[in-house]
């Protein structure tokens, strides 16, 4: 594909853009086309996120920054360069991306970086970010687990409370719970930018208006954001962010952790060891600049890269076309839905706001069941709890299935989709009669 | 090719012990009984299960009197759980350990047959043969037995094996 980046794609354009992706090529089941509707898990990669990581390893794998041979310079080159793409996709400068094993890497190593600062480690500088009893870690209803139980485990060694923003009928965070549950005591404020089970995107400005007026550090799981919307990280002014590249088209085994320069130069470094240091000496050590500082040990290069291809790869499609071809087929997964008897859907019934992230129950079917289905016709989706056990307790379910779309989702995706839910009820003998009522 | 394929795994003895189980709600003991009590979680998918079993002395055996479970889960699990309670119900702890143990068997078959023996001890359990076909579903499958393993070592009844 070759495309420019300011040009906006049509439907036409997005089915070429299908064939970009390998893997979808395949059966599943008994010979059935695949139809991968579980990208809000892990998306497909696109041929030249996996040409670029070969690439690295049969010409230029070295260690970077150190050494200085011709492989190591140019893996070197290689690695800053993807930090480059990745912060270009994000509205980041270079030196503000942090290399980490995914997103939960990244939510833990800023979460003990705040624990080491809380104990007075990184000297007076990083007293900005200590936590004490009485200080207040404000999470939200919607989270991942991954960003719920780290902060759990942070308030747990700082003597720190932990508080959250509840979540509407709608599976919206309650924007006008904030004044009351972000008070002065609160230091940092933790959110979803977009929910991984209702889809529903958060608007960031008024937690992070809030976050402002009370003195409060905030920090932005962009995970399901990233790869699906325009997301400008200096525009919309979090302090922190973390995205895995593996959701974005990129490998596994690497992500990001943003930080404003400024905070990451004050906040002391989470993991020791090599290539994190200046001086050393039997005694102590001195630490390097951001990011380095906080990427001890030798670093995921060859997914660096080609995390840095999938962030040029959704650069030239361009995020607001990505956007808008998501919108549509967000719209049809829901308008599809809704015509079906006893299928519900958790989260938000338009596309408003609202990424391709469709959780739903279907009446008097477990979502295991319903996924088996849905597998039998070659429809992948997830079945579970998606790692957020308490928003689904908050709507009284134990486990959804949920379809969700990525740049390679097409029409005839959905209708096989729609069409293999259409036949769960009857399957299992669920007639209208026997649902129980909602 | 697709229905036969969800039919041999959701067999109608399967959906029929799903819609109607066995043994569900917890009730409790006869007098005099030994109770073991067990809860066990998929967490996967968030199912889960506390299950009850409830032993008498007969001629100085230990035999279960009665199972008894609640908890939320699929057709796969919940089915399971009404098998279980059927051939645990009125049998002698010994031989429910060992029927544990077949089903377990089972589970990990991956094709494979079974010996005829152990088909005829399974009974209505054996509809579950097609369910080692889906990885994913073996621990479903699994939950309520794994539970009555549990409750069973808790009043000192330790099926062979070990996980």
């Amino acid at each position: 594909m070759a495309l420019v980046m300011t040009e906006k794609l049509g439907t036409h354009e997005f089915a070429a853009v299908r064939a970009d992706f390998p893997l979808l090529a395949r059966n599943v089941r008994d010979g059935r086309p695949l139809v991968y509707l579980d990208s809000a898990a892990t998306a497909q990669k696109p041929e030249v996120v996996i040409d670029a990581e070969q690439d690295f390893y049969l010409h230029h794998n070295a260690a970077v920054h150190r050494g200085a041979h011709q492989l190591a310079e140019e893996a070197t080159e290689l690695f800053e360069r993807a930090r480059e793409s990745v912060a270009a996709l994000v509205g980041a400068d270079p030196g503000e991306i942090v290399w980490t094993g995914n997103a939960t890497g990244a939510i833990n190593v800023l979460a003990h970086a705040i624990g080491h600062a809380s104990l007075g480690r990184g000297g007076a500088a990083a007293q900005r970010f200590a936590l004490a009893p009485g200080d207040e870690v404000v999470v939200t209803g919607a989270e991942h687990h991954s960003n719920l139980i780290p902060w759990q485990e942070l308030c747990a060694r700082t003597g720190a409370t932990l508080r959250w923003i509840p979540v509407s009928d709608e599976g919206r965070i309650l924007t006008n719970r904030l004044e009351d549950i972000v008070t002065d005591r609160c230091r940092v404020l933790a959110f979803t930018h977009a929910s991984n089970v209702t889809g529903a995107v958060t608007p960031v400005a008024p937690f992070v208006a809030r976050a402002h007026d009370v003195g409060a550090l905030t920090v932005l799981d962009a995970c399901q954001s990233v790869p699906n919307l325009p997301v400008d990280l200096h525009a919309l002014g979090v302090d922190f962010a973390v995205f895995s590249g593996h959701k974005m088209l990129g490998p596994t085994g690497v992500g990001a952790l943003y930080g404003r320069r400024e905070l990451l130069e004050a906040l002391p470094p989470a993991n020791y060891g090599g290539l994190m240091v200046e001086v050393v000496t039997m005694e102590s050590a001195t630490y390097s600049m951001p990011p380095q500082r906080f990427e001890a040990g030798t670093q995921m290069v060859a997914q660096a890269v080609g995390m840095g291809a999938a962030a040029e790869y959704l650069r030239e499609l361009g995020m607001d076309a990505v956007a808008e071809h998501e919108r549509g087929i967000t719209g049809r997964l829901l308008g599809g839905i809704a015509e079906l008897d006893g299928v519900r859907v958790i989260g938000p019934t338009t596309s408003d706001q609202r990424l391709a992230v469709v959780s739903f129950v279907v009446d008097g079917v477990h979502a295991h069941d319903v996924g088996q289905l849905l597998d039998d016709a070659g429809v992948a989706v997830r079945v579970g709890h998606h790692c957020a056990q308490p928003l689904h307790r908050r709507f009284g379910i134990a486990a959804t299935a949920r379809a969700s779309a990525s740049v390679y989702t097409n029409e005839a995706d959905v209708d096989t989709f729609l069409e293999a839910l259409g036949r769960v009820r009857g399957f299992f003998g669920v007639s209208d009669r026997t649902a129980v009522a909602r | 090719m697709t229905v036969s394929a969800m039919e041999q795994l959701y067999q109608q003895l399967i959906l029929d012990h799903a819609r109607a189980p066995h043994g569900h709600g917890l009730v409790p003991a006869p007098d005099g009984d030994a109770v073991g009590e067990s809860f066990a979680v998929n967490p996967t998918c968030g199912d889960e299960v506390r299950l009850r079993v409830a032993l008498r002395l007969d001629d100085g055996r230990p035999v279960v009197d009665s199972v008894c479970w609640e908890g939320q889960g699929c057709s796969i699990s919940r089915a399971s759980l009404s098998v279980l309670t059927e051939l645990a119900d009125g049998q002698d702890a010994a031989t429910v350990g060992a029927r544990i143990e077949s089903f377990r068997t089972l589970m990990h078959l991956r094709g494979g047959g079974l010996e005829p023996e152990l088909e005829d001890e399974l009974g209505d359990a054996m509809a579950f043969a097609g369910v080692a076909k889906y990885p994913a579903r073996i621990k479903c499958a699994l939950l309520g037995w794994m539970a009555l393993r549990d409750a069973l070592t808790k009043v000192g009844v330790h099926p062979e094996g070990t996980e």
